[in-house]
């Protein structure tokens, strides 16, 4: 029983991970630009939640009315100043510029709010720790709860707005060939600044879960990035519905993991995240290269 | 009625100048088979004039819009559309959604889905299957059928058939026929000389990046445009300044 209800925490936890890695996740199958300020960006909306909830008594899913959009425009400037820019010096400038931008953002934030740990929780009354009893040893929490819907809705929606609208299929043509798009009257620039608005966007919307389920502060967003990240190579990046996955599998292999050992939340995490890494790299595209390579010509 | 006229055109590769001081104009309707070696230029003056491909040098002046600073998607939005060399369809979309795709030129007009699947019926089976599994002749009418969708005034095929069966060959080419009678302007080229010519009201020939011939088919033989072709003819009567 202790094993089931760790894997059902763990698919609640994963909600979480798929959402923060749906944001990193999109901007690379789109852009091909990996973000490393992804972490930091989320954080810097959790803060703004914060100040929006602390100094003027606005819950944070009303904040998000305010902070959703100011991120858009954010993600919207931040590809036509530098990553655009970046992303003409090939795939691994962008990785540069936006480590920088991290760092940057990382210190903006303790610069103005310090070393102090804060949370929304206290903002969002019994949700953060009201839950379902479904038996005597399992209960779900109305967030996680919350959480996993909302990557389900978030990944969903954006899936069937690239398939189904001309704005989604502009920005699938885009991420395709970029060159192409234009003798089609697609204006790539626009789209791919659209597409990083939306990415940020969503990034707002995992900064404020991250803020509500737990705790941060300005150089939390390292973390976040990691999670992100793994959850996009496990799912395989690029594919939103395999995000999903992605977030599960890593919140399942970390539950399980604690369930181990203290120790073993993040070296189950990691674990899965090497197992697939290493399955996609053995049966992918690279596959019979580095077979060849590893077990010698007799395979 | 000149449609687009092309002044001076240069365009570059790095150091190297594959279209050099190239002066053309199309009028409206009208149908130019451009032909020339490999590497003769022929590509990257299509490319420039979509936009697609930096110009250098000169002027592109389009319904007397100088057009030559403006993005492909500006072009194509004007009526200017290209089927590139190699199709360029998106591989990972399906038929409809290339041919969709085009709405976003901003173009109303005769072209419309259920317009190109009627002109390209080998396309309505396709209509959900990936570009990227379809056969040549598919891939070829679903890239003119995209470029169509574009509703386009000028509309420039780059080898159209290039690496299909000669019975598709055909196939698209009684289609060619069909657009031709709709009155879009169309530069087209070929390396069937005998195809091309049979098509086009006019043939220019490009030889080392410049205009070697420029004339209605009809004065042409064969084999002037041969020998222009392979250089044998650049400085009598028929050439341009070369």
């Amino acid at each position: 029983m202790i094993l089931v209800n760790q894997a059902i925490q763990g698919i609640l936890l994963g909600g979480y991970y798929a959402l923060i890695a749906c944001g990193l996740s999109f901007m690379f199958s789109v852009m091909r630009i990996i973000n490393l300020a992804h972490g930091s960006l989320a954080i810097l909306s959790a803060f703004a939640l914060y100040v929006l909830a602390d100094r003027f008594d606005v819950s944070p899913f009303l904040g998000l009315i305010v902070v959703v959009p100011a991120m858009a425009l954010i993600g919207w400037a931040l590809q036509r100043t530098v990553l655009e820019r970046s992303a003409r010096g090939g795939l691994l400038v962008p990785v540069l510029s936006t480590f920088g931008l991290s760092i940057i953002i990382d210190n903006l934030l303790f610069q103005q709010f310090g070393a102090d740990t804060r949370s929304l929780a206290p903002y969002i009354g019994d949700l953060s720790f009201d839950s379902w009893a479904i038996t005597d040893e399992i209960a779900i929490g109305k967030l996680a709860a919350l959480t996993l819907a909302t990557a389900i809705v978030l990944l969903g929606g954006i899936q069937i707005f690239l398939k189904r609208t001309q704005l989604g299929r502009m920005i699938r043509a885009t991420a395709e060939d970029a060159d192409t798009v234009g003798l089609v009257g697609v204006n790539a620039r626009r789209v791919n600044a659209i597409a990083a608005a939306i990415a940020m966007a969503t990034v707002a919307i995992s900064g404020a879960f991250l803020a509500m389920r737990a705790t941060f502060d300005p150089y939390a967003g390292a973390l976040q990035l990691i999670f992100a990240f793994e959850a996009s190579v496990i799912g395989g990046a690029g594919s939103l519905w395999g995000t999903l996955l992605g977030g599960v599998v890593l919140g399942v292999a970390q539950s399980l993991g604690a369930s181990v050992s203290p120790q073993g939340f993040f070296i189950g995490g990691h674990l899965a995240f090497l197992v697939a890494l290493f399955a996609r790299l053995f049966f992918g595209d690279f596959g019979p290269r580095l077979r060849r390579a590893f077990l010698g010509r007799a395979a | 009625m000149t449609l687009l006229a092309v002044e001076r055109l240069d365009a570059r590769h790095g150091l190297l100048q594959a279209v050099r001081g190239v002066s053309f104009a199309i009028e409206m309707g009208e149908t130019i088979a451009l032909v020339g070696a490999n590497g003769a230029g022929k590509t990257t003056l299509l490319r420039t004039i979509a936009g697609a491909h930096r110009l250098s040098g000169g002027r592109i002046v389009f319904k007397g819009v100088d057009v030559g600073a403006r993005s492909s998607h500006a072009r194509s939005a004007l009526g200017i559309a290209l089927v590139p060399e190699g199709r360029r369809l998106f591989s990972r979309m399906t038929v409809e959604e290339n041919l969709l795709l085009a709405r976003s030129a901003g173009r109303a007009g005769p072209w419309t889905l259920d317009a190109v699947m009627t002109a390209f019926p080998n396309l309505k089976a396709r209509r959900r299957s990936l570009a990227g599994t379809l056969s040549g002749g598919e891939q070829q009418a679903t890239a003119i059928g995209r470029a169509l969708m574009t509703n386009p005034e000028v509309i420039l095929l780059d080898e159209v058939s290039l690496g299909l069966a000669p019975l598709v060959v055909e196939r698209v080419y009684a289609q060619l026929e069909g657009l031709k009678a709709s009155g879009v302007a169309i530069v087209l080229v070929e390396q069937d000389l005998k195809r091309a010519m049979a098509m086009a009201g006019r043939t220019i020939c490009m030889l080392e990046g410049a205009i070697a011939i420029d004339g209605p088919t009809s004065s042409l033989t064969r084999e002037d445009v041969t020998k222009a072709y392979f250089g044998l003819r650049r400085n009598d009567e028929h050439g341009a300044s070369a």
